[in-house]
């Protein structure tokens, strides 16, 4: 079912890591990125997998979360390690036709899979720990500087509230049509491409004409409220940073550092 | 043999998450034949989740459905089948409207059934003529009418099936009293017309009182109970604690008993409170 799309899900819960500053969680989170692009060896790619596991355990999430994050992205696992397999140069240690994996090749793909797997667990981390509007307050934060560059910050985050706000509302309002659809008889699990095609049509309809009449509500309501931009706007919860963040971060950058000094030596 | 039977039917939304919710729990019910059943509980209590099981669209968690005596998730076929011998009007039916003209988009239900041509479009006047849509009307885009003609569209989009059972889930919500009447009036004609069961679920307890043959009290996920109205409305006091409002007649004789006049325990209509209390009068006279 539709319901089942966990990527970029938020997780509630009163960890360690939930409550850090969602603007240190996405600096961390990038330099946690550059962390695993920075490792050229297994052992610096082996703290960048202890730092994960490190962070999971701390932040609650179960283990079967992330690897239901993990799911959507199996074709892509397996397309960049057998591409890894096969069309790296060095030793030949088997070889069947045309075909032939190396020792160089083996040791690519084992290293490109586990980097995968660790940028998305890493991330999907951030979203699991952080509500989508803490989310957005703190990009718009991060980027407010450019607007001196007239960059529409605000707006921006405010677009990307609204999306992230509704894609949870339009999954359920999918799904509901769909039940009516079938409840009319609708069928739309067999058939042939133009077939399926065409059973989307009762949904999609119904499913655009009520986005299109949120969109113009909401915006009633925004404007019925005085909306007008982010300017001499104040917020609620104002974001705060403590100890905890900047001993986080100090952790991060430590485990960044080590890469980067193995990275040397070896 | 029940037309519809559930057995243990439990029912949890996100299974396995913190958002785990159970919505129906361990429900055995057996409706017969050509019944009109009431279906009434508080905000929340899992009556739209309950229905969406009687004809498939939710798969229970643990626990049986049987339609006609058949496992409808013994086989893909068998479930669809469910489908048309059971329809369900959703709660604000009105987003499930998309054709081009009232005319085609009640006829997609029956067109999916695949009859023929003739036949749909007899059935289309028909529904029409009952739920109330003048014959100007099925040529219009369905996207000009107002919310109450929406409404009936959807129903008919569904009746037009013409399913065994018919699932209704509040559809008067949001309709001015004599819509609500209307519509409720026809249901009542189609359920004795063409001797089909109806289940409708409902917010008012009036209405529940006034059409249904047998009520179904629903409180936090469970059923509370199941039975014709006078043994309902006995428990009225019950009722009541659970937030569920009795008719107002009940209420009336209720507190004429605590007054010390006990007329009748098992009131619910007005014709019905009318006779029992001239009953209770003319023995009042007779005694003094
Ligand atoms: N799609 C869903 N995902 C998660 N929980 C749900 C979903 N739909 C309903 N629920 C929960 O299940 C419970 C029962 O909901 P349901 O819609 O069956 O209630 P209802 O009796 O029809 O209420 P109402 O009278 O308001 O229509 C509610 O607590 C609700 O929060
Ligand atoms: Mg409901």
């Amino acid at each position: 079912m539709l319901k089942d799309i966990t990527i970029g899900q938020y997780f509630p819960g009163k960890s360690f890591v939930h409550r850090l500053d969602p603007r240190f969680k996405i600096i961390i989170t990038a330099f946690y990125i550059t962390l695993l692009f920075s490792a050229k060896e297994m052992i610096g790619l082996f703290a960048g997998i202890v730092y994960l596991v490190a962070a999971f355990l701390v932040s609650g999430i179960p283990f079967k979360m992330m690897l239901k994050g993990l799911k959507p992205i199996v074709p892509i696992i397996i397309f960049t390690s057998i591409l890894n397999l096969f069309f790296i140069d060095g030793i030949v240690v088997f070889r069947l036709w045309i075909l032939k994996i190396t020792d160089e090749g083996i040791k690519m793909s084992v290293f490109m899979v586990i980097r995968i797997i660790c940028l998305i667990a890493g991330t999907s981390l951030l979203t699991y720990t952080t509500s989508p509007i803490a989310l957005t307050d703190a990009i718009e934060r991060l980027f407010s500087p450019l607007k001196k560059l007239k960059v529409p910050v605000h707006e921006l985050a405010m677009m990307m509230t609204i999306a992230l706000r509704f894609i949870p509302t339009l999954i359920e309002e999918t799904d509901k049509i769909m039940s009516a659809q079938k409840a009319r008889g609708a069928d739309l699990e067999t058939g042939g491409l133009m077939q399926r095609a065409k059973a989307l049509v009762p949904i999609l309809i119904p499913l655009f004409v009520s986005a299109f009449r949120r969109a113009e509500e909401l915006a009633l309501a925004m404007e019925c409220r005085c909306y007008h931009g982010g300017e001499g706007r104040t917020r609620l919860r104002q974001l705060k940073s403590g100890w905890a963040d900047y001993v986080s971060l100090g952790i991060t950058l430590f485990f960044l550092d080590a890469v980067v000094a193995i990275n040397c030596f070896f | 043999m029940p037309i519809i039977k559930t057995e243990n039917l439990t029912y949890t939304y996100s299974q396995g998450t913190p958002f785990e919710k159970t919505a129906v729990d361990n429900i055995n019910i057996e409706i017969e034949s050509g019944e009109f059943v009431g279906i009434i509980g508080h905000t929340g209590s899992g009556k739209s989740t309950l229905i969406q099981h009687l004809n498939g669209l939710l798969k229970p968690t643990s626990g049986k459905v049987y339609i006609d005596g058949q496992d409808i998730w013994e086989s893909k076929e068998i479930t669809k089948a469910a489908r048309f011998k059971v329809g369900l009007v959703f709660q604000y039916p009105e987003y499930q409207i998309f054709e081009e003209t009232v005319y085609k988009d009640i006829a997609f239900g029956p067109k999916n059934m695949g009859l023929s041509d003739d036949e749909i479009d007899k059935r289309i006047k028909e529904t029409a003529r009952i739920v109330g849509l003048g014959e100007d009307l099925l040529n219009k885009s369905p996207f000009e009418l107002s919310g109450g003609q929406k409404r009936r569209v959807a129903i008919a989009g569904v009746m037009a099936m013409e399913p065994q059972v018919l699932i209704l889930d509040e559809p008067t919500a949001g309709l001015d009293p004599k819509g609500r009447d209307r519509i409720l009036d026809q249901i009542k004609l189609y359920h004795e017309e063409k001797k089909r069961t109806v289940l409708l679920v409902s917010h008012s307890m009036e209405d529940v009182a006034k059409y249904s043959t047998k009520i179904l009290v629903m409180n936090k996920a469970k059923v509370f109970c199941y039975d014709e109205p006078p043994m309902v409305f006995r428990r009225a006091e019950e009722i009541s604690q659970m937030g569920l409002a009795v008719p107002q007649i009940t209420k009336v004789f209720n507190a004429l008993k605590e007054k010390g006049f006990n007329i009748a325990e098992d009131v619910y209509t007005v014709d019905y409170a009318k006779r029992k209390f001239l009953q209770y009068i003319s023995a009042r006279k007779e005694k003094s």
